[in-house]
Order: C-alpha cells, then sequence, then structure tokens
C-alpha cells in the first residue's frame, strides 16, 4: 500500500498539470464541424487552425511584439538588476535595507491601479502603443524578483577567488571573465527567466496601454482574437494560437527546471 | 597615509559606487509606481472623462464617497475576498501535500518538478482560456464527460466562481508549492526522527514538528499568494467579463478607467484598491509577523 501511495503521488500532480495542457491541445486539433461534439479527444485532428492563425495578422504581429517586448524588456532588467544586486551583496552603504524594502512594496503593487494614470501619461508623451511603452512597465515589475534573486545568488558567491586567481598572475579583467562571470552566469540566466515568464504573462498592460497590432502583445491579442471570418468561432483557432505560445513556456521549463526552481526559492525562504 | 583616513576613503568610495549602482533601478521602479499613483490620487479628485476633456473638474472625495456608497463596489469586494479566501486555504492544502510528495520523491524526481512549472509559466490568460472551453455550453467536455447534460457553469455566479477559482488555483498551486518545499527542506530531520522514536503519531509529527518548524516559509507564501489572488483579473476578464456577479476590484478599476474612460471615477477605485493591499500587507506583517527581512534571505 506503501508503494501504491509513493506511486500515486508524483502520478496525481503530472495528471493534474498536464489534463488543461492536453485539452488546449486536443481543442486545437478540432476540425470546425467537431469543435462542439462534446469529447476530450479530437475525432479527426487537422492542423488548418494552426495555418489559420499564421495567416492572421492579428496573432502573428502580436507574436512579434511579445517577443521584441519581453526580450527587450528582459535585457535591461536583468543588467539593472545585477548593478543593483552586485551592491546589495557585496557593498557596505546606507539604505541598503530600504532598498530592498522598495523593492519589496513594489513587488505587491497592484498593477491595475496604475493602468489609469499611465493609460493618461502615455497618451501625452506618445509612449502609448509603443514597444518602449510596455518595456517600461515591465522593468520596474520584474525589477522586484530579479534583485532579490541575484542578491541571494550573490551572497553566496566566494569573492576571494578572484584575489586568488590575480595573486597566480591573472589580470583584473581575466580575473573577472575566467572566475567571476562563470560563477555568477546562472544566477543572472534564472533571473532572466524568471523575468521573461512576467513579460511573456502580462495582460494587465497589454491591453490597457495598446490598441493596435504595433505594439499589442499576444495575451491581448488572444483577447480580442474574432477568428479567420467574423461568423466563425474562433474557438479552435485561440486553442492553436495559445499552444504556439505556450511551447516557449515548456522549452524552457524542459530546459532548466532546476534553475527556475532554485530562483524561485532562494529569495524566498532562507534560514 | 594612516590606515584609518585611507579606510574613511575607501568607505566613502565603496558607499558612493553602492548608490551609483542602485540609483538606476531604483528610478525606474518608483518613477513607474510614485508618479502615477500620485497621479491617481490626484485625478480621483477631479470629475474627468477622457471623451470630455472639457467638462473635467475638481470635485474633491465625491468620488470616494459614489463610490463607497455604491453597493456595486461592496459586492465587487465580497466577491474578491472570497476568491481570495477560498483559492488560498485551497492552495495551502494541495501545495503542502505536492511538497510532501516532491520532498520524499525518489523516482521521476525531474519530472514532476518540471510538469509542476508548467502552470507556473504558462501564461494566465491561455490557462483561464483552456478552463473556459473546458466547462463552456458548446465546446467544452465537462458537461458530457460528468453526465451533466447542458449545465451553464458561466450562467450563475456560484458555479461561475467555481471555474474562476479552479483555473487561478490550477495556475498557482506551483508557485506555493515550491515556496512549501523550501521550508520542509529546513524541517531538522533529527526533530521528526526524535518524535517518531517517542511514539508520536503521524498527525502529531504533522502537526507538533513539521508545520512549526516551516511557519516562515508558510506565512511568506500566504502574503504573496494573498496579496496576488486579490489582484485577480486576467481570469476574470477571459472566463465570465465580470458577468453573473463575478466581478472583483482589478476588473471594476479596469472597467472604469479603460472602458468606460471615466478616469476620475476609475482612480478612486484604483486608489482604494492600492490601500487595501496595503492593508492587507500591513495585516501580514504586523499581525502575523511575517519577518520579511528572513523571506529576502538576509537572516
Amino acid at each position: 500500500m506503501k508503494r501504491t501511495a509513493r506511486v500515486a503521488g508524483p502520478v496525481l500532480i503530472v495528471v493534474w498539470t498536464l489534463v488543461p495542457l492536453l485539452w488546449l491541445l486536443s481543442l486545437s486539433l478540432k476540425g470546425g464541424d467537431h469543435i462542439d461534439d462534446g469529447r476530450f479527444w479530437p475525432v479527426a485532428p487537422t492542423l488548418r487552425n494552426y495555418r489559420t492563425v499564421f495567416r492572421t495578422d492579428l496573432f502573428t504581429s502580436a507574436l512579434r511584439n511579445s517577443i521584441g517586448i519581453s526580450l527587450i524588456a528582459t535585457v535591461l532588467s536583468v543588467t539593472l538588476a545585477t548593478l543593483a544586486a552586485y551592491a546589495i551583496a557585496r557593498l557596505d552603504f546606507p539604505g541598503k535595507k530600504w532598498m530592498l524594502s522598495v523593492a519589496l512594496a513594489i513587488a505587491m503593487f497592484p498593477t491595475i491601479s496604475l493602468v489609469g494614470p499611465l493609460f493618461d501619461i502615455w497618451r501625452t508623451v506618445g509612449l502609448y502603443d509603443t514597444w518602449p511603452g510596455l518595456v517600461i512597465p515591465y522593468l520596474s515589475f520584474t525589477l522586484p524578483l530579479s534583485i532579490w534573486t541575484l542578491a541571494a545568488f550573490f551572497r553566496e558567491i566566494p569573492w576571494e577567488m578572484e584575489q586568488a586567481a590575480q595573486v597566480d598572475g591573472a589580470t583584473p579583467w581575466q580575473a573577472f571573465r575566467k572566475v567571476i562571470v562563470p560563477l555568477a552566469a546562472p544566477g543572472v540566466f534564472t533571473a532572466a527567466i524568471l523575468t521573461f515568464f512576467f513579460a511573456w504573462n502580462d495582460f494587465v498592460f497589454g491591453i490597457s496601454l495598446t490598441s493596435t497590432n504595433r505594439a499589442r502583445t499576444v495575451p491581448a491579442a488572444l483577447a480580442f482574437f474574432t477568428g479567420a471570418s467574423q461568423f466563425e468561432q474562433p474557438t479552435a483557432a485561440i486553442a492553436a494560437a495559445a499552444v504556439v505560445v505556450t511551447i516557449p513556456v515548456v522549452a524552457i521549463v524542459l530546459a532548466f527546471q532546476r534553475r527556475i526552481v532554485a530562483g524561485l526559492t532562494s529569495g524566498a525562504v532562507k534560514g | 597615509m594612516g590606515p584609518a583616513r585611507r579606510g574613511g576613503e575607501r568607505q566613502w568610495a565603496e558607499r558612493r559606487l553602492g548608490w551609483m549602482l542602485c540609483a538606476p533601478a531604483l528610478a525606474v521602479m518608483v518613477g513607474v509606481t510614485a508618479y502615477p499613483l500620485v497621479q491617481a490620487v490626484w485625478l480621483s479628485l477631479y470629475s474627468y472623462r477622457i471623451t470630455d476633456p472639457a467638462g473635467r473638474r475638481f470635485v474633491g472625495l465625491r468620488n470616494y464617497g459614489v463610490v463607497l456608497t455604491d453597493h456595486l463596489w461592496w459586492s465587487d469586494v465580497a466577491t474578491t475576498v472570497l476568491i481570495t479566501v477560498i483559492t488560498v486555504a485551497v492552495e495551502l492544502v494541495i501545495g503542502f501535500a505536492f511538497a510532501s510528495v516532491m520532498h520524499r520523491i525518489v523516482f521521476g524526481r525531474r519530472v514532476v518538478r518540471t510538469a509542476v512549472l508548467v502552470p507556473y509559466g504558462i501564461i494566465t490568460v491561455v490557462a483561464a482560456f483552456a478552463w473556459r472551453y473546458a466547462f463552456a455550453l458548446d465546446t467544452g467536455f465537462v458537461d458530457h464527460a460528468f453526465g451533466l447534460g447542458h449545465f451553464a457553469w458561466f450562467g450563475q455566479r456560484t458555479s461561475a466562481l467555481f471555474v474562476i477559482i479552479l483555473a487561478e488555483i490550477w495556475k498557482t498551486t506551483p508557485f506555493m508549492s515550491l515556496l512549501l518545499l523550501a521550508g520542509l527542506a529546513q524541517v531538522p530531520g533529527e526533530l521528526l526522527e526524535a518524535a517518531e522514536v517517542d511514539g508520536a503519531t503521524k498527525a502529531q509529527r504533522l502537526f507538533r514538528v513539521t508545520l512549526p518548524n516551516m511557519k516562515a516559509a508558510i506565512m511568506v507564501a500566504l502574503l504573496f499568494r494573498t496579496l496576488d489572488a486579490y489582484r485577480i483579473f486576467d481570469t476574470v476578464f477571459v472566463t465570465t467579463q465580470g458577468a453573473a456577479g463575478t466581478e472583483t476590484v482589478s476588473f471594476l478599476a479596469y472597467r472604469q478607467t479603460i472602458t468606460r474612460t471615466a478616469l476620475g471615477l476609475g482612480s478612486a477605485v484604483s486608489v482604494l484598491l492600492f490601500v487595501s493591499v496595503v492593508l492587507i500587507a500591513v495585516v501580514f506583517v504586523k499581525g502575523f509577523g511575517v519577518d520579511l527581512a528572513r523571506a529576502r534571505g538576509e537572516r
């Protein structure tokens, strides 16, 4: 009985997490006639919906916007966070605690409270419906998580090794590049993944601060998607689009499972 | 040059470097939140619709009076609190079960951890669509699979809220379970062994040893998830658009500012939302003594 329990637990977890995904996949493979047959699995699987989705300008431009905006936000956020986290982990200066508290407060901020004023400000300064108009809010809301993750990570790095390398005849640049960068890279990378997930996932700013294909991101576009024709149900097409944008997430999770777990838990609990 | 003076200079240089390195991040974080927040407070004192800029006029606190005496505000608050309490409570139980399984697992550790991260990483809107279509009258399989005939899940409050809460729990339990897993890892093994030797039952070991020793992790997980659940927006937008009595506070703020473009009234709702989030945080930190320094890994 104990053995069944040991197998049942993990199996239940995997089933619980995968059923909604399989359902989405199956829905995306259903043809127009079978979309409301009430079955879980598709009777006659077809890739037609994927063709529809990739021929829809709303989706392809949203995909482009999402990838571009998320990547830019990730690179900028991780760069700024690395500077701040290095200072917090390595240097002694007044205001250090305060900096961490500000980051914490911002992580708890209800983003929707800012949407009205940002909408008003962005329209005035010309950032409404542009890439920077989304990159900037993504930056400020991903910085807290990046800073904690990186600060926790940098505290664990044996910085003395840099000096040791210099004693052994390495130049400061070599010591930094060959010793410190490899040690710090996993942490920076973890922060980048978490930041990318946030930007990729955002919906509130996406629908409020954009209005056209110029900057509308995937989550926002999905909510406004109407399908190939106005008279056709967009369900299967939305499912196909949803599967497409889930592929990168699954790929990242498969490749970097261990780092994501470390990143999510390092800043959160440490005895 | 005496070592003391050199030390002073060094210290000063270190401080300056510290501030310089933190300044860009701080500027972006505060610039995008503080200024718009002040703007929101300012706008909330006006009667102002974007479609009628000329009609903008100062009304003082009247917008707050309008919101707080409106029955819609209070029913939205009740809905939001209901969703938050049920979601977080169920997640704590399921998340703890997941964490225990992951803590003890020997085979398939990688597979389970990867599976658990998928809901965490997936776009909330995508997850909400999956659940909406699963329960929908036309495309759904749930009614079919459970022999419910043609039950309209989104037609009434209770069942619509059930689907919304289920979607939220599915999406965010992984985050909870990973935080709890980190907490479980800190429970000293010797304590559990000692308790077992002394003849403590399984339940006693759980409630007397394991849970008290991971209190910090539990409280931090609860705080983060409560604040997050209280801001629920995406799932409601996709599943019901706030119909059938499922509107939440965030959705009301969005509807007033963006859909109705009533920036004055909408800002009042936004400010009230912000205040309630601060209140929740204060209750957790002061009332339950959540140690945030510990949460940041400083101690």
